[in-house]
């Protein structure tokens, strides 16, 4: 089996609407996969379903082969399936560096022994952490602000911040809600290059994303979603012609 | 190599830290010559009355501080602590040190039996179920035989640690203040581990915190059984402090100074949680010449405060110290390109690559 993540016909209904039907999604190992699709289209309930937020109505999640469907959100954070939000969410009041080692909660395996004496051990786990947390933000490029509030950054920074914090939990799977959404051309740019050297790293991406071009330059696999169906999948330059698709995003050509 | 070094290196000043061991080190030589100051014995009671509030803050502060779980029952901790205490000393004739253990005991298993099936609830819902807490234990002990009844229970042992027994203010005045730095110590252990950037984490954003890996049910009780222990060994030293113990010590108005306390200081700060302890409990005595009008003048100048510091006297600051790693990395890493290094985070290879 190739798939490292993957969905058998997965549905999703809120009372009588139905956010995803029967959604079967491969996610191969070593892919950076993009998931696109019109607004509404149910990318992100997709991603809640994968990552334990939404339970699915029906169907199957499995990662590795073992079925994890219905695990809660910290366990499948646990098994190396991390996620960013769409509409980002830092802790505020806590520095970037902290943000960063919240991610790497389940690496720091200190006791309330260790804690309260902190001994040799403990100060070690920790400052080992801090240096993980520190190379993660170099990784993204923000050791600048490892000291500031994670509130006080501009968007941009709090994107890669939140990409530092999932990468510190050294991630088997990585999943993206729009990560280039609202940035300037520059950021783009940077997120580009930075999503590009995590999947080199050889941890598998997948990304919901709104900018056709990032997707066509940087993804290997494409699966498109419309009314909560799969309309088309394969490599982006096929999808890109696929007429489905375009009649999802355009519209259906008039007679 | 010599990049490490020097990463080392810049480590090891250490600045800031001897800094704040001074400033430490001062308030505690401030604080225990207070006694040497004054003999009155009026304002040796408030002032240790002033240090179990310090004691009492600190442990809500990991409940509501840290983990921004509203807790307003947080007396009924201090009761189980005091009525264990009192109980087990008057009629089993245990010594106070002895009794402090089980008074833990109870307080934890009070706290896992609330918290359970509470704690998912969040911060307005919580807010309720623990006054309702704080009411029952109150109404308990009014209504049981074995705690005294309304009277309550008297004639309380004086604490003895080895030989020396603790018989006046001054005594007492010292005990807790040795418990509100033990207390002051350990909240912050606690805040710079896992434990408390997962509590931070909860209190800022709970989805978020999931996504973290954090079981952010069982976090949020750990912090409410860590202001449990806190809480009941305060009540368990407080017993004997006082001699005698009654329902009206712990109700609604007493939770709600220890939130007081926590909000006027400044939530997770543990200087602030301190200071604001000490203006609670201080400014209404101060304000005795007002007479009758002393409550009100002290509303007046807590509504002042929250207008002018919203955040508390001394609001908890961003967790910082790395400042010497971070000068290091960024020499380490000085006129290359900001974006990535494959070399540089060869760490961040995924274990998993089977």
């Amino acid at each position: 089996m190739t798939a490292v993540l993957e969905t058998q016909n997965l549905s999703l209904q809120f009372g009588g609407v139905n956010a995803l039907s029967d959604l079967s999604v491969p996610i191969e190992r070593g892919a950076l996969h993009a998931i696109i699709g019109p607004n509404g289209a149910g990318k992100t309930s997709f991603f809640n379903c994968l990552t334990g937020y939404y339970r699915p109505t029906s169907g199957v999640v499995r990662f590795e082969g073992t079925e994890i469907t219905g695990l809660n959100a910290a366990k499948v954070a646990a098994l190396g399936i991390r996620r960013t939000f769409q509409n980002i969410r830092v802790f505020p009041k806590m520095s970037v560096l902290e943000n960063v080692l919240a991610g790497g909660h389940l690496r720091a395996t200190s006791n309330l022994f260790a804690i309260t004496f902190a001994g040799p051990r403990f100060r070690h786990t920790e400052r080992q952490l801090r240096d993980e947390a520190l190379a993660s933000l170099e990784f993204v490029g923000l050791v600048e602000q490892a000291n500031n509030l994670a509130g006080d950054l501009p968007y941009g920074m709090r994107k890669r911040m939140e990409l530092a914090r999932v990468l510190i939990a050294q991630p088997v799977v990585v999943l993206l809600d729009e990560p280039a959404a609202g940035v300037s051309s520059v950021e783009r740019a940077e997120l580009s290059s930075v999503i590009r050297r995590v999947h080199e790293l050889g941890t598998c991406v997948v990304m919901i994303e709104h900018d056709v071009d990032l997707v066509m330059e940087i993804a290997s696999e494409v699966t498109v979603l419309d009314n909560g169906r799969v309309i088309a999948s394969g490599r982006p330059q096929d999808v890109r012609t696929n007429p489905d698709v375009i009649r999802a995003y355009m519209g259906r050509q008039r007679q | 190599m010599s990049n490490e070094e020097v990463g080392r290196r810049a480590t090891r000043a250490r600045g800031p830290r001897v800094a704040r061991g001074v400033g430490v080190l001062a308030a505690t030589v401030a604080a225990a010559l207070v006694p040497q100051l004054t003999h009155n014995q009026y304002y040796l009671g408030v002032a240790f009355q002033a240090e179990m509030l310090m004691c009492l803050a600190l442990g809500l502060n990991i409940v509501v501080g840290y983990a921004g779980m509203l807790d307003l029952g947080f007396a009924a901790f201090f009761a189980i602590g005091a009525y264990t205490t009192g109980i087990l000393s008057t009629k089993e004739h245990w010594s106070i040190v002895a009794s402090i253990a089980p008074g833990v005991a109870v307080a934890v298993v009070c706290a896992l039996i609330i918290g359970f099936p509470t704690l998912r609830l969040r911060s307005d819902y919580l807010a309720v179920v623990t006054l309702g807490f704080g009411e029952i234990i109150q109404t308990i002990a009014i209504n049981l035989n074995q705690t005294g009844g309304p009277t309550g229970i008297y004639a309380i042992p004086a604490l003895t640690i080895g030989s020396v027994v603790v018989a006046s203010n001054t005594g007492y005045y010292y005990v807790f203040l040795v418990l509100v730095i033990v207390f002051a110590l350990f909240s912050t252990r606690l805040r710079h581990s896992r434990l408390g950037r997962a509590w931070l984490c909860i209190r800022e954003d709970e989805d978020a915190a999931k996504a973290m890996g954090i079981n952010t049910s069982h976090y949020k009780l750990y912090a409410y059984m860590f202001g449990a222990v806190l809480g009941s060994i305060t009540g368990s030293v407080y017993a004997p402090a006082l001699t005698a113990i009654s329902p009206a010590s712990f109700g609604f108005s007493e939770s709600l100074l220890i939130v007081m306390a926590v909000a006027i200081g400044g939530l997770g700060s543990i200087w602030g949680v301190m200071f604001g302890a000490a203006v609670v409990e201080i400014f209404p005595e101060v304000f005795r010449q007002f007479a009758q009008a002393r409550l009100l003048v002290f509303g007046v100048l807590l509504v002042v405060l929250m207008v002018v510091r919203p955040r508390g006297l001394f609001p908890e600051r961003a967790f910082q110290g790395v400042g010497a790693r971070i000068r290091a990395t960024l020499a380490r890493v000085k006129g290359q390109p900001t974006v990535p290094r494959l070399d540089a985070v060869a760490s961040l290879q995924p274990t998993d690559e089977s």
